[in-house]
């Protein structure tokens, strides 16, 4: 068996191949349950069908895809400057933390300017926290990559260390959270009796603004540029350093919003931890949806139907939560190995080649 | 006489996707024999010596060496026959010693210390100066190419091949390579030499294969054709002379460089010193030089993909420009095509019509940030058309274009863009005759109109047919540009070997 | 004696937290070299702690736990190298993706085992460790692994700079083509590398779960992967300076852990986020001289190869 090179990259396989990947994970996730002495066909719906079977599903499922998507969106404009934002778990927790110090500071004060204050506190928790990436790239050559991730670790450390300190709940019981969000300082819901706030609409409208700004703006053009050829975009004049400005403060900006609209949503407090590692699965939600945001809508939709699933799963049949991670990692393995069918065809047999 | 031939192929076929590379190739090398193998690029010169030196292999056809039929695996079971090659590209690892490259090259069992003596020993016998202990990446190409035929030389081949060996030398390092073959195929050993320039072939070689098209066309005693024969054989036509074209007396600068000096951010780079030159309207500017001494810095220099230290160093069409990026000099009138055709002058990616926007994004193809795609096309179609690009139309991807093809699409966009000055760097690097003809005559219709035109190119011939004034870089610094019909190609020679002129040429 | 005992715990201390960063360092070095970029490490070394764990308390031979280890760091690698090498995906999200992948395996393999603790690598090889004088016992407590660290960078510095296995794998991560044009089996090579790298990273992996907690805990690695992927950046590709670099971070997560005995009240928390910062820190300062970095990083480095 052999690799060809095909003349151009196969748009058919660009489709295919996440389908075949979420095929062959599903495979995977099958295998798994049954090395667990668990029936497969049974875990296989409780993870993919159960949980859309009724509304609260539903409703749920859009609650998890909303963070997925804000970050994939950061993530993947990212990625085609070949700026490699990993920490978008860090830009997350830095946006809760931002917002909901803002939130938690005005207190009881009510007044419409509550919300939009601790969402613009989220934004810039989020985009200063990736602001310190890009300084470091941009000026002292050091690589986003470690950079972004590292600094994920010390954000979960200062939540850790806020929710026990300074933002202590005093009333708490010495519990590590803080107080309650006020009602002025919390998202509406999107329609009564789901947890699902406006929020959702926030990464509904990133779609359409992210595939107006990658497809039809020059910024996007450049970014690509930028990440496809850096010889010509050094070529054209298209500066490295403002792409990796732009894209590393757009990603934080997406992950911040995304953190504050979970504190200040879902979860109505600060605590220790605040995401189900949100920020890494949207790498994966950013390929698999193949960096292009319709793409990302759907992907993220998938994800966060693995997560429903995984807690479906660890309910009904006991199994550990961690299974959603491995069929998460699974799934972009396997993706990983079947983009080379965009590039290449795979001949069997023929010609031995030097 | 040995009547054996070393060497003897037939009907050698090799097909890559669509394209037949060899189509029955027979060739025959005789023990001693210098033989030339001539075609121009494309022709299947280089799947060729991949088959000969084992790095391909065949779909068809035999391969006998000194009268017995092999297989050649793979480079070492050609090695282990006695095949050495010097390929155009060196395959040197910069940040390697020499003897530890060499080592690389030979078998195993050999101490880097022992190696080192033994190549000391036949670099003395061979008159090939250089130290086994240096770091390649210290080396002059000259040097490089001779730590290259050492690594040959030390398994004693019988038979050398030689890949356009010549592109990279100084014509007096060409003289002193050829005096070196000479005296190894009077010891024995068969040259197997490929190259495209007729001169040197007649010069050095005993007998030729000419290639075209992947097939043998025919073949000749060099000494005894005529290069106009050897010429359309390659070609396959007779060359017209190119039109001469009347241009206007050359008007005031477009393009200057003032005391630019400039270190370089490449480690293995040349730092630039002090260049001063000029580029007037409607004159074609040369720059010679040897690969290596200055060439990449100094066209990021000028077309402001590094930034000098003063404003002044660089000026574009009367304005000062030296600390102005790439974009803002554009914005002057300066367009540039760069060497890279992929990955620098185009986005091997990306579309035709996307490629269009890569230096247009000035004109009004942008509006309010948002890209007017249906009048980029339009731009596309036009460079399409007028530089008769041969392309699956605009929306196809810049990779599927040939390499001529491309060029000319990035030339025609820069001219479209109408520029002041335009620079281009190797501008018929690797393309084949007929773009390469069409290529020249687009920079000389450019100068006609009143462009200044400089080109960086390391084929001199090239540079003596379209150029009005050469200048030569070494080490970094540029000698003052002569006019073409004040020098020869001797003197520019020396100048590339770094020889300073007394009196007149540095005097200016 | 206090004082003298008190240094000599602190010094065996930082050996005992850099040793799992120099295996795994030591092996992404020599991957590297051969122009490979796994960012995988995280996961391999996840992987490696679990199933050693695992193989420890199966087997009773902490032996076999260390085998295992290194062969689930091997055979993570080997996925790597199925997608890198042979499905040419890119390097970057390859090393991604076994990272998560590695964070998720690791954490359901070791659900059963979360928290069980068992006898350090110490304990078992000097069963009366604890009888011991304080002073042996601190050196006592310098297991197989933390000398295997301490030899490794020897050894692998002599491999590369002195023999000639080493010499190819320094030119096919300095130019795989031409490596191939030499007729240099590329693929192969850096398979070999890449398995290695894997292997080591296991080990250290193991070194957390077997010697210096010891017991699993879900990503009980917290980031040392990536760190140890900084330390190779910071020691510009040589083995000894891996070496140096670890015992730094070492000491730094002692210091952390010691701060508040040492009378220095600063949140738990914060002390936790010092070899993180560090990490940052030893990074910017070793890539701000680009063409140092430049100079010394494998020219191939993170690009793939594909034999025509």
């Amino acid at each position: 068996m052999r690799l060809e090179r095909r003349a151009a990259a196969s748009g058919l396989m660009g489709v295919l191949a996440p389908v075949l990947a979420v095929l062959a994970a599903a495979l995977g996730a099958a295998l798994l349950f049954a090395v667990m002495g668990k029936d497969p066909v049974a875990c296989l719906h409780t993870l993919f069908v159960a949980p859309l079977a009724d509304a609260t599903g539903l409703s749920e499922l859009a609650l998890k895809a909303t963070p997925l998507l804000l970050c994939a969106i950061g993530i993947a404009v990212g990625v085609q400057a070949n700026v490699w934002n990993i920490g978008a778990e860090g830009q997350f927790t830095m946006g809760a933390i931002g917002g909901g110090a803002v939130g938690l500071w005005l207190g009881p004060e009510g007044g419409w300017f509550v919300l939009p204050l601790v969402l613009l506190a989220g934004v810039l928790g989020g985009m200063g926290w990736a602001a310190i990436a890009a300084w470091l790239r941009t000026r002292f050559n050091a690589h986003e990559i470690l950079v972004t991730l590292m600094l994920s670790y010390v954000a979960v450390q200062i939540l850790g260390w806020l929710v026990r300190g300074p933002l202590q709940d005093p009333e708490g019981f010495n519990f590590p959270q803080s107080r309650q969000f006020e009602p002025a300082a919390t998202l509406p819901l999107l329609f009564e009796g789901g947890r699902v706030t406006i929020a959702a609409l926030f990464a509904l409208a990133a779609v359409p603004a992210g595939a107006l700004l990658l497809g039809r703006t020059l910024i996007g053009y450049r970014i690509r540029v930028v990440g496809l050829a850096p010889g010509a975009a050094r070529y054209a004049g298209f500066s490295e350093t403002s792409a990796v400005w732009f894209c590393l403060l757009l990603s934080g900006g997406l992950a911040g919003l995304a953190g504050v609209s979970e504190v200040a949503g879902p979860i109505g407090q600060l605590l220790p931890t605040i995401s189900p590692g949100y920020g890494f699965a949207a790498i994966i939600v950013a390929f698999l949806g193949r960096l292009r945001p319709v793409g990302m809508l759907l992907a993220a939709l998938l994800m966060a139907l693995l997560y429903l699933g995984g807690e479906a799963l660890q309910i009904t049949q006991q199994l550990p939560l961690a299974a959603t991670g491995v069929i998460q990692g699974m799934l972009l393995l396997f993706l990983l190995g079947a983009d080379v069918l965009v590039l290449y065809r795979i001949r069997i047999g023929g010609r031995a080649h030097g | 006489m040995e009547f054996t031939p070393r060497l003897d192929l037939r009907g050698i076929s090799k097909r890559y996707g669509a394209t037949q590379a060899n189509d029955g190739i027979d060739l025959r090398v005789m023990p001693g024999e210098i033989h030339a193998l001539l075609g121009e690029n494309g022709a299947g010169k280089s799947t060729l010596v991949k088959i000969i030196y084992g790095v391909v292999q065949p779909d068809s056809g035999t391969i006998a060496w000194e009268g017995a039929a092999v297989r050649i695996a793979d480079p070492n079971a050609a090695r282990a026959l006695g095949i050495g090659m010097v390929f155009q590209h060196f395959s040197l690892f910069e940040t390697l010693t020499v003897a530890e490259n060499i080592a690389l090259g030979l078998g195993a069992g050999e101490s880097i210390a022992a190696l080192s003596a033994r190549i000391a020993e036949v670099a003395a016998r061979y008159g090939l100066a250089v130290d086994p202990g240096r770091h390649v990446h210290h080396l002059s190409v000259g040097e490089r190419q001779r730590v290259e035929i050492l690594r040959c030389l030390l398994q004693a081949p019988r038979l050398l091949i030689m890949d356009e060996p010549t592109s990279v030398l100084t014509p007096q390092e060409v003289e002193g390579l050829f005096a070196m073959l000479r005296r190894l195929a009077a010891e024995g050993c068969s040259v197997l030499y490929i190259s495209h320039k007729l001169a040197e072939i007649r010069a050095l070689c005993d007998g030729a294969t000419v290639l075209r098209g992947g097939r043998v066309v025919g073949s000749c005693v060099p000494r005894e054709t005529a290069p106009s024969v050897m010429a359309e054989m390659m070609i396959g036509r007779a060359l017209a002379a190119p039109a001469a074209i009347a241009r206007p007396a050359a008007g005031g600068a477009v393009l200057e460089a003032r005391g630019l000096s400039l270190a370089a951010d490449d480690p293995f780079g040349t730092d630039l010193r002090d260049i001063n030159l000029d580029v007037r309207a409607g004159e074609i500017l040369g720059i010679a030089g040897v690969a290596g001494n200055g060439q990449k810095e100094l066209l990021a220099a000028l077309t402001g993909e590094r930034l000098a230290a003063e404003q002044g160093s660089v000026v574009v069409a009367g304005t000062a420009c030296g600390r102005r990026g790439a974009a803002a000099r554009r914005r002057l009138g300066l367009a540039a095509v760069p060497e890279e055709r992929l990955g620098r002058g185009a986005v091997a990616e990306l579309s035709l019509t996307e490629n269009a926007l890569l230096t247009g994004t000035d004109g009004g193809l942008v509006r309010g940030g948002f890209v007017d795609f249906a009048g980029l096309r339009r731009f596309a179609r036009g460079v399409i058309d007028a530089f008769r690009v041969v392309a699956a139309g605009a929306e196809a991807p810049a990779s599927s274009l040939s390499g001529g093809n491309m060029q000319k699409f990035i030339i025609g966009r820069e001219v479209g863009h109408a520029p002041k000055v335009l620079i281009a760097s190797h501008p018929t690097w690797g393309v084949d005759v007929g773009a390469a003809l069409a290529i020249h005559d687009a920079l000389r219709d450019l100068a006609a109109s009143g462009v200044g035109v400089l080109i960086v190119s390391e084929d001199l011939d090239e540079l003596l047919a379209i150029c009005d004034r050469i200048g030569v870089l070494h080490g970094g610094a540029l000698s003052p540009p002569t006019p073409v019909g004040e020098t020869d190609i001797e003197r520019i020679g020396l100048l590339m070997g770094g020889v300073v002129m007394e009196g007149g040429a540095h005097a200016a | 004696m206090g004082d003298g005992v008190m240094l000599i715990a602190l010094l065996v201390a930082t050996l005992r937290a850099g040793a799992p960063l120099i295996l795994a360092g030591i092996g992404e070095l020599v991957v590297e070299r051969a122009g490979v970029l796994n960012l995988g490490v995280e996961g391999m070394m996840l992987v490696g702690a679990v199933v050693g764990f695992a193989a420890t308390i199966g087997s009773g031979s902490p032996w076999i736990g260390l085998l295992a280890a290194a062969a689930g760091g091997a055979a993570m690698a080997g996925v790597f190298a199925v997608l890198t090498l042979g499905l040419r995906a890119n390097q970057v999200a390859s090393g991604l993706a076994l990272t998560i992948f590695g964070v998720g395996f690791s954490a359901l393999f070791g659900a059963p085992y979360q928290s069980h603790p068992i006898p350090g690598l110490a304990t078992v090889i000097f069963p009366d460790l604890a009888s011991a004088s304080p002073l042996v016992q601190q050196v006592l407590l310098l297991d197989p692994l933390v000398w295997l660290a301490l030899a490794a960078p020897f050894v692998v510095q002599r491999f590369l700079m002195r023999s000639r296995a080493g010499l190819v794998l320094r030119a096919v991560g300095e130019s795989a083509e031409v490596a191939h044009a030499f007729g240099y089996k590329v693929i192969r090579i850096r398979l070999a590398a890449t398995l290695f790298g894997g292997a080591m990273a296991g080990l250290g992996g193991a070194s957390l779960s077997l010697a210096y907690t010891p017991m699993w805990t879900e990503n009980m690695v917290a980031g040392r992967g990536w760190i140890a992927l900084a330390l190779v950046v910071f020691s510009t590709w040589k083995p000894h300076f891996v070496t140096l670099g670890a015992l730094l971070f070492g000491f730094v997560t002692i210091a952390g852990f010691q701060a508040n005995a040492w009378g220095i009240p600063v949140a738990p928390n914060l002390l936790a986020t010092l070899p993180y910062l560090a990490t940052i820190l030893v990074l910017v300062l070793i890539s701000r001289d680009r063409l140092r970095l430049k100079l010394n990083a494998p020219a191939s480095l993170g690009k793939p190869f594909h034999p025509a």
